[in-house]
């Protein structure tokens, strides 16, 4: 058993070794990392990424390649809740550059930055998240929120800094 | 509209489609069922036959008739596997997250039809990281319904078959749409896409022969089969048969998922979409998805939607992404902001891609910041001509042609940028 990985952690890795055949266990380092990271609170580090490697026993420059590869890996300490905003040519069309410099001047921070009290990581600015007919459209700890307005968007800051 | 959402999207608008009940109300699982009781007639072959006589062609953006695909895979012992790729991120195209969404066991169906047409007794459902919490809870409790009811498994249903069905979760990367990167992503890898030959029919996943299938495609099977080839077939033209699901996103009133049979005409597509948003004019539409050449309105207006007018056309009906422009939109702009995510989604692997895309981008961003020079624009094509062509997988090419299409069409405003130091001649 891991020291640093947690019970749910190991769980959930367990549930993702069981879907690949004898000697493939490769193929659950990155369902692994997105339960490490989870554990973590959005952020992965050399610990939690050497702990992986040695449970599911893979070496460990496979488990660090991926954790590179993949955007959705953070490899440095981030804010709590993340928020990416899609800013490709759907939402670019439908005004998401507005709701951007929005974001970014009520947080006081630009994308890919954190805010200083580390609750809110404001991701590098987003790919399609395919929800191009919802443009535009943020996600927010993994849930898809669409059709954005100013409003809106206060609306779910006012949640996550806790004055709602 | 008679002919709007009849196949793959015929129940969505049922309160919990997503159900097994649900399902097996409007006939789910029939096909599967009888194939599993009636392997004499019902035959891989057979299955094979019905679905090259649909017509149906791969709906990732490729194209590739499905049953021909099926066809390639070698008839030997060896394990096999069916990979239905739901990594859906071709920027404009949202389709297939509203399959896994409001009809996931179409997908489980199409994927067990699948399997044992191609002789797979295992199933991998490869669905992009950021689906995590919107439609993979959806498909993974589909599987486990289906699983429950006996569906998948060992001897499914005491027929003998083996299915075995795995959701997977990608993390994050465009180049995983890529087969052969899916298929590495798949292994635990990095997605990077592998040099082809060997394809996947002889050397995929594990290094088995693997068939790799989009959500679209499989999920359109148990309809084909249940309902008959023709039925199928009919909806569209003669060398475009059958319906295809349009992400229509952009300047329109009501953007949207409509499934409508092919061969239909431009007009009549933007009409069901609500017509352009706030009643201004069309200037151009993005036909299939960002890695389709960009058609002015003079051009698109005169095409129907399908595979050959679009060709035609010079442009492709890819994922059938349609991405809408109205008059009033500074074309570099767009431009640039397409060549930032092929610059920052290029997996590095290929040199003149790694190293091409950068430069498409950042000649871009001279140009709108003010900074471009008359030599730019014959630079910028002549860079996308060096990587077009010149890569293991087709991303290179899905880099180059915006930019080739765009300068083509909208020369005049690139020229405009780069005299008046970036101010837009499309205000």
């Amino acid at each position: 058993m891991s020291e640093v990985l947690t019970t749910e952690t190991i769980k959930e890795i367990d549930h993702w070794l069981s879907k690949f055949p004898v000697g493939k266990q490769r193929s659950a380092i990155i369902g692994s990392l997105h339960a490490a990271q989870h554990q973590n609170h959005g952020f992965l580090t050399s610990e939690l990424m050497d702990a992986v490697a040695a449970y599911i026993d893979v070496p460990k420059i496979q488990v660090y390649e991926v954790a590179t590869f993949y955007s959705m890996f953070q490899t440095k300490n981030v804010g709590k809740h993340e928020i990416s905003i899609c800013t490709n040519i759907s939402c670019m069309l439908r005004g998401s550059d507005e709701i951007l410099s929005h974001v970014e001047k009520r947080l006081g921070i630009d994308v890919g930055e954190s805010t200083s009290d580390g609750n809110i990581f404001l991701k590098q600015e987003e790919e399609c998240l395919a929800a191009c007919t919802g443009a535009p459209m943020m996600m927010v700890d993994h849930v898809y929120i669409e059709n954005l307005d100013i409003r809106k968007v206060d609306e779910i800051l006012d949640r996550l800094e806790g004055k709602s | 509209m008679s002919k709007y959402n009849q196949v793959i999207y015929a129940n969505i608008n049922e309160s919990n489609s997503w159900t097994l009940d649900e399902y097996l109300k409007q006939g789910g699982y029939s096909v599967w069922k009888q194939i599993l009781s009636d392997q004499s007639n019902k035959t891989s072959e057979w299955v094979i036959e019905e679905v090259k006589k649909s017509g149906l062609r791969g709906r990732g953006g490729a194209g590739f008739p499905t049953g021909l695909k099926w066809s390639f895979m070698p008839k030997n012992d060896d394990q096999k596997y069916i990979v239905c790729n739901s990594d859906e991120s071709e920027p404009g195209t949202c389709h297939d997250r509203d399959i896994l969404k409001y009809n996931p066991h179409a997908l489980v169906e199409g994927m067990a039809i699948a399997g044992y047409a191609i002789g797979a007794t295992v199933g991998y459902n490869y669905v992009r990281g950021e689906f995590m919490l919107e439609c993979y809870p959806r498909i993974d409790a589909a599987v486990k319904d289906a699983y429950d009811a006996g569906l998948l498994g060992v001897n499914v249903l005491d027929s003998g078959i083996d299915f075995d069905l795995y959701n997977f979760l990608g993390a994050g990367a465009y180049i995983c749409g890529e087969e052969t990167g899916l298929l590495e992503s798949l292994e635990g890898k990095q997605g990077k896409p592998r040099f082809k030959p060997p394809f996947p029919a002889n050397y995929g996943l594990y290094g088995k022969p693997t068939t790799v299938n989009n959500t679209q495609t499989l999920a359109t099977i148990p309809k084909i089969l249940e309902k008959g080839a023709k039925w199928y077939a009919d909806f569209g033209t003669e060398k475009s048969p059958g319906t295809l699901i349009f992400s229509i996103s952009g300047h329109v009133n009501k953007p949207g998922n409509y499934e409508l049979p092919l061969g239909i005409s431009f007009e009549e597509v933007i009409d069901v979409a609500g017509g352009i948003l706030d009643g201004k004019k069309l200037k151009a539409v993005i036909p299939g998805g960002s890695s389709t050449k960009v058609l002015p309105a003079e051009i698109i207006q005169n095409c129907t939607m399908d595979y050959e007018s679009l060709q035609d056309a010079d442009s492709a009906l890819g994922t059938g992404a349609m991405v809408v422009i109205s008059e009033g939109t500074c074309m570099v702009e767009l431009l640039k902001r397409i060549s930032r995510f092929y610059y920052a989604e290029s997996c590095g692997q290929c040199t003149p891609c790694r190293e091409g895309t950068g430069w498409l981008y950042r000649i871009l961003d001279r140009i709108t910041n003010g900074q471009g020079k008359e030599s730019d624009l014959a630079l910028l094509v002549d860079v996308a001509g060096r990587i077009e062509g010149n890569t293991i997988c087709a991303f290179g090419d899905a880099s180059a042609w915006p930019v080739q299409s765009f300068i083509k069409h909208y020369h005049h405003e690139f020229e405009y940028m780069i005299q008046n130091k970036g101010k837009t001649l499309a205000a």
